[in-house]
This record gives C-alpha cells, sequence and structure tokens, in this order.
C-alpha cells in the first residue's frame, strides 16, 4: 500500500518518462534510450496504480496482464515489417475498445454515483464523450485493419449526402447524451449502449470513406483518436497520468495527420471529417506519347553504366517484400563505386515513415535514404532513377496538371533524371485512378512483373 | 522561345555561353536551341555534339540574333553585334556595367532587356548563377597549373634517392574565391602556401583551405558591406609592403588575385619585390585583365624579367570547363525566371531587376546598391529590410491581429468554463492543455524515418488506459464490472507489451 500523495508522484515520474520517451526519437541514437524511458515510465505507472488504496481483484489482474504479455510477445515477434500498418492499426483499435469498456465500468462503478450536481453531471458527459471516442476509434481502426490487410475493398465507399448522414448521426448522440446525463442511477445505459453503437458506426463509415493510398493520413488520424479517448478516459478517472499521456499521444498522432496532409497537399479537416478527395473540376489532360517496355537484362546494363542511382520505393516494394534484394543490389552498384541513395515520400507506404523501417529492416544504412525535399535538386543529375512500386508520389501531372485530383501535391522529380526505370505489376493506375504522364515520358522505361523477382534477376545480370 | 547561342568574335575568347551538356539542359526547360555554326569549336564542342543535344545549326551569325528571344553569349556585344539585336529581346552576358555605360545607352536605345551576369548580386540565392565565382574557380586553378608550368622545380618536397627536394613556397594575395582556389590547388601539389587579404574575416577560410594566414600588425580590416575589399590607409599600405618585402625573399610563386570591382587593379607587387625574388620564381597576375596587381606586368604576356623571375599576365582560360560552368549559370537563371513556359521578367525579383541593366528602353544601373557580405549573419541582418516589401509588413500585422482575436475568443471561453465547471476539473484541464502544448512541441522534433517506431510507441503508452481497468476491478469475477474490467486490462496490456516490443525490434534495424 502507498499512499495517494506518493502515488501521484510516481505519476508525475511516468508522465516526465513518457515525454522523454517521445522526445529520444528525434535521432536513431536516442530512440534506443527513449523506449527504455516509455518501459521504465510504463512499469512504474502500473505498480504504483496496482499498489494504491481501493485496488481489488490483484489475481485477476496478473492473470490479464499475463495472458496479454503472452500474446503481445507472441503478435511482436511474429509481425513483419511488411504488415506494420496494420498492427498499428489493430492496436489503435484495442485502445479504443479499452477506453469504451472504461467508460461503461466508470459509468457502472457505485463510487461515482455519489457524485452531486454539476460534479456528476461533468462526470456523465466525461463518460459519454470518452465512450463516443472510443468507440469511433474501435470500429474505425478496424476497418482500417481491414483495408490494409486486404480484406475490405480498399476502394471509397461513398454516397451522396453522407455527410448530412453524418452530422445527424452526431446530432442523435447529442441528444442522447442529454437523455444520458438526466437518467436516475444506471438507467442511462440504454442510451450509452444506444450512443454506443451510433459512434461504432460512424467510425465504420468514416474509414470506409478513404482508400488505400490515403491510409498514412487515416492510420495517423486514428492514433490520434486513440490518444483523446485515453485523455477522455483520464477525465472521467480523474486521473491526470491518462491525461497528460492521451495529450502526448492525441497530438503525436494529429502532428503525424498534418505531416501527411501536407505531403499530399490536402486540408486537415477534410481528413478529420473523413472523405477526402473532393472530385476534381475538369477533365485530366490527356496523356500523349507512348509506353515503353524494357526487360532485366537492358536494366541491369543501364545500372552498370550509371554513376549515380536513386532509388524511390513505394508502397509495391512492401507488398513485395522486394527490400532485401533491394538492398543486394545497392550493396553490388556501391561495390562498383557508383553512388547509390533512397528518396522517400513522406506518404509512401501505408504508414508515416513505412519505407524507412522496411529499409532498416534489410539492413540498408540510414545514412544514404534521403527525404523527398534533400534529394529533388539532386534528381537532374542522376544518371538512373528506379521507382519500385510507386506511382502517385512520381507523378509529374501533380505540377503541371491543375485538373489533375493529386494537382499541388509535392512528388520526387524523377522524371528529371536522365533515365527512369518504373518498376510495377501492371499498367493500372495508382490509389488515386489517375494516369501517370511520367510513363509516358522518352527517358521512362517500364518494367513489368513482381518487384521482388524483378531485382532478383536484375541481380543476377548484374553478378553476371 | 527560342535560345540562340553565337560564336564570340572576340580573337581572345575561346569560351561559348552553352555547351552541349547545358543546350540538353535548356531543351528540358522547354526552350528551342539555335547554335551558330562553329560557335563551340574553340571550347572543343562540334556542331555535332550540339545537334545531337537537340539543337538546330545556323551558319549565318545575322540569322541567328534575328531569330532568338534569348541570346546566351559570353562577352559583351560589339558595335557589330549590338546592330543585330532586336526590340524586345533579352541577352545573357557579361557587360561589365559600370565601365560600359555607352553600351547599356545603346543596347537600351534598341530596347534590348540585357541581363548582365557580372551585376547578379551575391547573395546566397544567387550562388548558383554568380558567373565572377565560377569563373574565378576556374582563373584559381588554372594560376597554379600555369606558375608550376613556368616554375624549374616540384611544388612539393620529395625525399628521393637522388636527394631531398624542398616544397615550393607559394604566397596568394586576395583570398577571394579565386584565391581560395588557388590556395586549394597549390596545397594538393604539395605546396607551403601562405595567403595575405586586407579583410580579416577571411582568415578562417584561408586556414581551412591549409594555407597560412599572413597579416599585419595594424588594425584595420578592409571589409566592405559588398564583399569586396576596400582601399586601405596609407599606414596599412606601407605595413602590406614590408610584409611582401619579407615574403618576397622566401617564396617561389606569387599569384595575385587582388581587384576591386570598376576600378584599376591595385598595384602590391612592386619592382622591388620583384627584385627581390630568386630568379626562376613566377608571379602569375590574375588582375592582369585590370592593369595587373604586379608593376611590371604586361598584360596578355608571358616574359621574364632580367634578374629571371617570370611573370604571367595571361592565362589560358580553360574553355571547356569555363564554358559548362558558365552555361549552368545561365540555365539556373533561366530557371529561376520560369523556364520556357512560364518565362517572364519579374522586376519584383531582386536578382532579376539588380542584373537587368537595361530595361525597357531604359538603363537601369547601377541600382540601389544591395548590402552583402560574404558572412551569412550580416547577410540575412542588412539584406532583409530591403527583401521584405510592405506587403510582407502587413501580412504580419494582419497575422497578429488574428492572432490575437483567436486568443481573446480562447480567454472568453475558459472564463466561462470556469463559471460552470468544479476547481477538480479545472485542474484537469489545465494539465490537459499544457500536455497537449507539450506534445506539440516533443513530436515536431521527431526525424522523419522514425514516424513508424512513433506511432508503434505511441501505441504502447497509449495502453496506459490500463489504469483505468486496474481501479475498476473487484474482488468478484461475476461482477460485470470486473468482466469489463478484465478485457480492458488485457487489451491495454497487449497494447503495452506488443507496442513496446515492435517498436524496440524496428530501432534494432537502423543502423548508420
Amino acid at each position: 500500500m502507498i499512499s495517494s500523495q506518493v502515488q501521484l508522484a510516481s505519476y508525475l515520474f511516468a508522465s516526465i518518462l513518457f515525454i522523454l520517451s517521445l522526445g529520444g526519437l528525434s535521432s536513431q541514437e536516442s530512440a534506443k534510450r527513449g523506449i527504455i524511458y516509455g518501459i521504465a515510465g510504463m512499469v512504474i505507472a502500473i505498480i504504483s496504480t496496482v499498489l494504491g488504496e481501493g485496488v481489488e481483484g490483484q489475481v485477476y489482474i496478473i492473470a490479464a496482464i499475463a495472458i496479454a504479455s503472452v500474446i503481445g510477445i507472441f503478435v511482436a515477434r511474429k509481425v513483419e515489417m511488411t504488415s506494420m500498418p496494420q498492427l498499428v492499426a489493430i492496436l489503435h483499435s484495442f485502445v479504443g475498445l479499452a477506453a469504451v469498456l472504461v467508460g461503461f465500468g466508470s459509468y457502472l462503478d457505485p463510487n461515482t454515483h455519489q457524485l452531486q450536481g454539476v460534479e456528476h453531471n461533468i462526470h456523465l458527459v466525461e463518460v459519454f464523450i470518452g465512450v463516443f471516442i472510443g468507440a469511433i476509434t474501435f470500429t474505425g481502426s478496424i476497418i482500417a485493419w481491414g483495408k490494409l490487410e486486404g480484406r475490405i475493398r480498399s476502394k471509397p465507399l461513398v454516397y451522396t449526402g453522407r455527410h448530412l448522414v453524418n452530422i445527424l448521426l452526431v446530432i442523435t448522440c447529442i441528444v442522447m447524451g442529454y437523455l444520458f446525463t438526466q437518467a436516475q442511477g444506471t438507467d442511462g445505459m440504454i442510451y450509452l449502449y444506444a450512443m454506443t453503437a451510433i459512434a461504432s458506426f460512424i467510425g465504420v463509415m468514416l474509414v470506409m470513406a478513404i482508400g488505400g493510398a490515403d491510409m498514412p493520413v487515416v492510420v495517423s488520424m486514428l492514433n490520434s483518436y486513440s490518444g483523446w479517448a485515453a485523455a477522455a478516459a483520464g477525465f472521467m478517472l480523474g486521473n491526470d497520468l491518462l491525461i497528460v499521456t492521451g495529450a502526448l499521444v492525441g497530438s503525436s498522432g494529429a502532428i503525424l495527420s498534418i505531416i501527411m496532409c501536407k505531403a499530399m497537399n490536402r486540408s486537415f479537416w477534410s481528413v478529420i471529417f473523413g472523405g477526402f478527395g473532393a472530385a476534381p473540376t475538369g477533365v485530366a489532360k490527356e496523356v500523349e506519347g507512348e509506353v515503353t517496355a524494357t526487360n532485366h537484362e537492358e536494366v541491369a546494363e543501364l545500372l552498370k553504366g550509371a554513376k549515380t542511382v536513386v532509388i524511390v520505393p513505394g508502397y509495391g516494394m512492401a507488398v513485395a517484400k522486394a527490400q532485401f534484394p533491394v538492398f543486394e543490389m545497392v550493396n553490388q552498384l556501391r561495390k562498383m563505386g557508383k553512388e547509390v541513395r533512397f528518396g522517400i515520400h513522406p506518404v509512401a507506404g501505408r504508414l508515416p515513415g513505412h519505407m524507412n523501417v522496411l529499409l532498416a529492416e534489410a539492413n540498408v544504412p540510414y545514412d544514404i535514404v534521403y527525404e523527398m525535399e534533400e534529394i529533388n535538386q539532386d534528381l537532374e543529375d542522376t544518371d538512373v532513377v528506379l521507382v519500385i512500386g510507386a506511382n502517385d508520389i512520381v507523378n509529374p501531372g501533380a505540377e503541371d496538371d491543375p485538373n489533375s485530383p493529386i494537382y499541388g501535391m509535392p512528388v520526387l522529380q524523377v522524371w528529371n533524371a536522365k533515365q527512369s526505370i518504373v518498376m510495377k505489376r501492371s499498367m493500372a493506375t495508382g490509389y488515386a485512378g489517375v494516369q501517370n504522364p511520367l510513363f509516358f515520358k522518352e527517358n521512362t522505361d517500364m518494367l513489368y512483373g513482381d518487384a521482388k523477382e524483378s531485382v532478383a534477376k536484375i541481380n543476377s545480370f548484374i553478378l553476371g | 522561345m527560342k535560345v540562340g547561342i553565337p560564336k564570340e568574335i572576340s580573337p581572345g575568347e575561346s569560351r561559348v555561353g552553352s555547351t552541349p551538356k547545358t543546350v540538353e539542359r535548356l531543351r528540358k526547360q522547354g526552350f528551342d536551341v539555335i547554335v551558330q555554326s562553329g560557335a563551340g569549336s574553340s571550347a572543343n564542342f562540334s556542331d555535332e555534339q550540339y545537334k545531337t543535344a537537340g539543337a538546330n545549326i545556323i551558319d549565318s551569325a545575322k540569322e541567328l540574333y534575328k531569330e532568338s528571344d534569348i541570346i546566351l553569349k559570353v562577352l559583351a556585344f560589339s558595335d557589330a553585334e549590338v546592330e543585330l539585336l532586336h526590340d524586345g529581346q533579352v541577352t545573357l552576358s557579361y557587360l561589365s556595367p559600370a565601365q560600359n555605360q555607352e553600351l547599356l545607352q545603346k543596347l537600351a536605345d534598341k530596347g534590348v532587356n540585357a541581363i548582365a551576369m557580372d551585376a547578379i548580386p551575391r547573395i546566397s540565392r544567387a550562388q548558383k548563377m554568380d558567373v565572377l565565382s565560377s569563373m574565378a574557380n576556374i582563373a584559381g586553378y588554372r594560376s597554379v597549373v600555369e606558375g608550376a608550368n613556368y616554375f624549374g622545380r616540384f611544388l612539393n618536397g620529395q625525399i628521393t634517392a637522388a636527394g631531398k627536394v624542398p616544397p615550393a613556397k607559394v604566397l596568394v594575395i586576395g583570398a577571394g574565391v579565386a584565391g581560395l582556389a588557388a590556395i586549394g590547388t597549390a596545397r594538393s601539389l604539395g605546396a607551403i602556401v601562405r595567403a595575405f587579404d586586407t579583410r580579416k574575416e577571411v582568415a578562417e577560410q584561408i586556414e581551412s583551405m591549409g594555407a597560412e594566414f599572413l597579416t599585419v600588425e595594424i588594425n584595420e580590416d578592409g571589409s566592405t558591406s559588398s564583399g569586396y575589399s576596400k582601399l586601405m590607409s596609407k599606414e596599412f599600405i606601407e605595413a602590406e609592403m614590408a610584409l611582401f618585402t619579407e615574403q618576397a625573399k622566401e617564396v617561389d610563386i606569387i599569384i595575385t588575385t587582388a581587384q576591386i570591382p570598376g576600378r584599376q587593379a591595385p598595384k602590391l607587387v612592386l619592382d622591388y619585390h620583384v627584385e627581390t625574388l630568386k630568379p626562376g620564381s613566377v608571379i602569375v597576375d590574375l588582375a592582369a585583365s585590370s592593369g595587373g596587381n604586379c608593376e611590371l606586368t604586361k598584360p596578355g604576356e608571358v616574359y621574364t624579367t632580367d634578374n629571371g623571375v617570370t611573370i604571367v599576365g595571361k592565362l589560358n582560360q580553360l574553355p571547356t570547363q569555363a564554358s559548362q560552368l558558365y552555361g549552368n549559370n545561365l540555365c539556373h537563371l533561366l530557371d529561376d525566371m520560369g523556364k520556357n513556359d512560364d518565362f517572364k521578367i519579374d522586376m519584383e525579383d531582386d536578382v532579376v531587376s539588380r542584373a537587368m541593366v537595361t530595361y525597357n528602353g531604359k538603363v537601369n544601373y547601377p541600382p540601389e546598391p544591395l548590402p552583402v557580405s560574404p558572412q551569412k549573419k550580416t547577410t540575412e541582418a542588412v539584406a532583409a529590410p530591403i527583401l521584405t516589401g510592405p506587403s510582407e509588413e502587413e501580412i504580419s500585422r494582419k497575422a497578429s491581429t488574428r492572432m490575437f482575436i483567436t486568443l481573446a475568443a480562447i480567454g472568453v471561453l475558459l472564463f466561462m468554463l470556469g463559471k460552470v465547471a468544479p476547481a477538480d476539473f479545472m485542474q484537469h484541464f489545465t494539465v490537459f492543455v499544457l500536455s497537449v502544448f507539450i506534445g506539440w512541441q516533443v513530436i515536431w522534433n521527431v526525424s522523419h524515418s522514425l514516424h513508424t517506431p512513433l506511432m508503434a510507441v505511441t501505441n504502447a503508452i497509449s495502453g496506459i488506459i490500463i489504469i483505468g481497468g486496474l481501479l475498476q476491478t473487484r474482488n468478484d469475477f461475476s461482477d460485470p464490472m470486473t468482466i469489463i474490467a478484465f478485457i480492458a486490462i488485457l487489451v491495454a496490456s497487449i497494447n503495452i507489451v506488443g507496442g513496446f516490443l515492435v517498436t524496440h525490434r524496428m530501432l534494432k534495424m537502423f543502423r548508420k
């Protein structure tokens, strides 16, 4: 047993450790230390809570944590780096679910009904809001997981008047909330159930309206929601540690969303309210020219003759798990004295920073991995650019075709290089459904096929 | 638009305004390019190469001038060439506007919009178009090669079976771009290099290139806001001369690079210095074209004095290299002016407006001084008020008004909240708002490449919601509250354990 002051002090200490943990991520070196702070903070928080006054059922607590640890360890060990986005999404849904459960628990808790007047009302509002955010996060994340996993069609589900429907649903929830605060004892449960159902539906529709390549924004947005859900739980329990942590996570997710939105030239608000990509007015430019296909041997020859090579990976590399053969190729080329670098677009992949993690997994040193702004001006002097499974992020239409749906989105200007090779499975359009004029440029050749196999074949020609 | 590249007609000029490589870039920018036949021959570029790069070859200069909208040239226009220009044409070339007022008037009368590449302001943004720097770099390199050529010994020290060779000592006077390039080249050939400059601020640059910075005991700084040095006081010059006399006894090669724009080059190496030099020594005078830094320099000539000192007053231009860099500079400028599709003369643009010495039939020279020192600090401090117009001030005023209104609204809202909410809630709310601010500050610093680990770690720590479950567990497992809490603890713990572990796994993979 520890006194509540000691408990508060240890919560404060845990908060500091969490802040340091996130701050540590400013560089690769300090990040490893940061994670230790995070774990320490978590352990301190849990132990001081369990040792605090009025905690019962330690047996169940320990059992739950033990079962969860086994599952957690198993999942974390097994997960492939390419399916990181799915894991992140499903973990978000857990936070949402926990927030909903804690909200229900808090409502059922007889202690809270001893509160009177305004305090009681405020508490009920907190519960209501907490459950609302939690439910949206929960179902939204499950849908996001399904889309990332490929179990749900990634095509956006939009219907006319959905904004109106959403607004009506939210209004219904507000009405429910009013009735909920007026109900006596736990009679309001029915309203809470109803609202949870509606919020879950909103969560589903919100993410259903968003498609594949916009996933980085959705996932970071859900990251933010899960933080706010935790913060709301903190309010209902009157627990500052939860509030601090929730606020940290919430703002972290919000910043990631803003960064992603900027990278795709979309407004932050249109993302928050779901369903973006307002239909472009006018018709996109007709693309002129012809697509030329090349073969593995020619690409290998081209690479052998180049001095500087830039590789632009996209989601296609992740899908094909081509990062390993790609790094083999990079090694070969570097041994031949060529300068090989990676150019990463902020929204490449399905998660912010997804490509960096994949490349790190394949052992690519991070000092040859550059961000879009860093490498764009160097592309002019680059001999060969290899685009592996990326499409919209290298679309020149984003710069010169005002009618293109992605007009204004910053892109990697690979067409400035002497020669670019685009590895793709087929001529299909990218996520945005936009034709890519890059493929029709004279200095662009296409190499069709699975990225992993293609790179492996190129490797054998480089060696041979 | 058509870009024309005429052949240079001045006999000593072997450079050309654009090489096949830069023609390729011009084509990429969307321009049509026409090249006068033989334009690149003295710089070792054949018509064939230009053709392959996408240019059309035209035989007569007259036709070329007639057809082009933009002319890329190296040297200023001769009277005959001015005749060929036409109204509205844009020209890029050297013009030496300070010395060529008459030519400027003629160009203006013709209606030519002439850009003087040697009048591009030397600010950070315009470095990529700074022909003076790129040409000075070449001259600096060449001066050492030239000096070594006339010098009868190794530049580097060697110990050989046949005996010991001491390294040559090189004195570089003036540490601008040319001087620094000369220092670098001489150092890489193994010479001992000393350098002198009246501007104290360049000492660091000199030393960073591996030379020894020579100085006089008088405290006077020759820096000016333009980045060039000013004329120094008499005492200073006397001390400087004494220093050179001392040095002349020791050094083998002297390279002088001191120039002040629009004036005769200062005489720094006097006849008695030359007499002091050992026979076989070499003086390379990079300022020869503006009169020379050495009293005995004969511009355009290389000769040996009676006491055996070779004075080099002319330099091979390295036309192939020089044309390439010069062409790149021009390309960068055209890039900034909007390439082919959006080409426009933007007189609001500092770089263009300053270099555009004739515009719409008027001479636009000299422009307002734009003080720029090579040191960044002062560049920004001094240049900022000129760069930012009143419009930006207005924007910032508007922004602060908006900010003020927003803050006031927030204040009112908080006040209203405070009126109804209990103290307990306000305390938590304070913590909440401050945490959002902390999160905001901390997260912006997170490196882009670590965004995925960031999400995983935030996943883990948002598992802190476990506390809710911990507090709600009861001893009785049939109590629905306990069941709910149990599940909450379970999922939150998966988050914590899974999140931290997977973050750890990811971070382990990042390596340098």
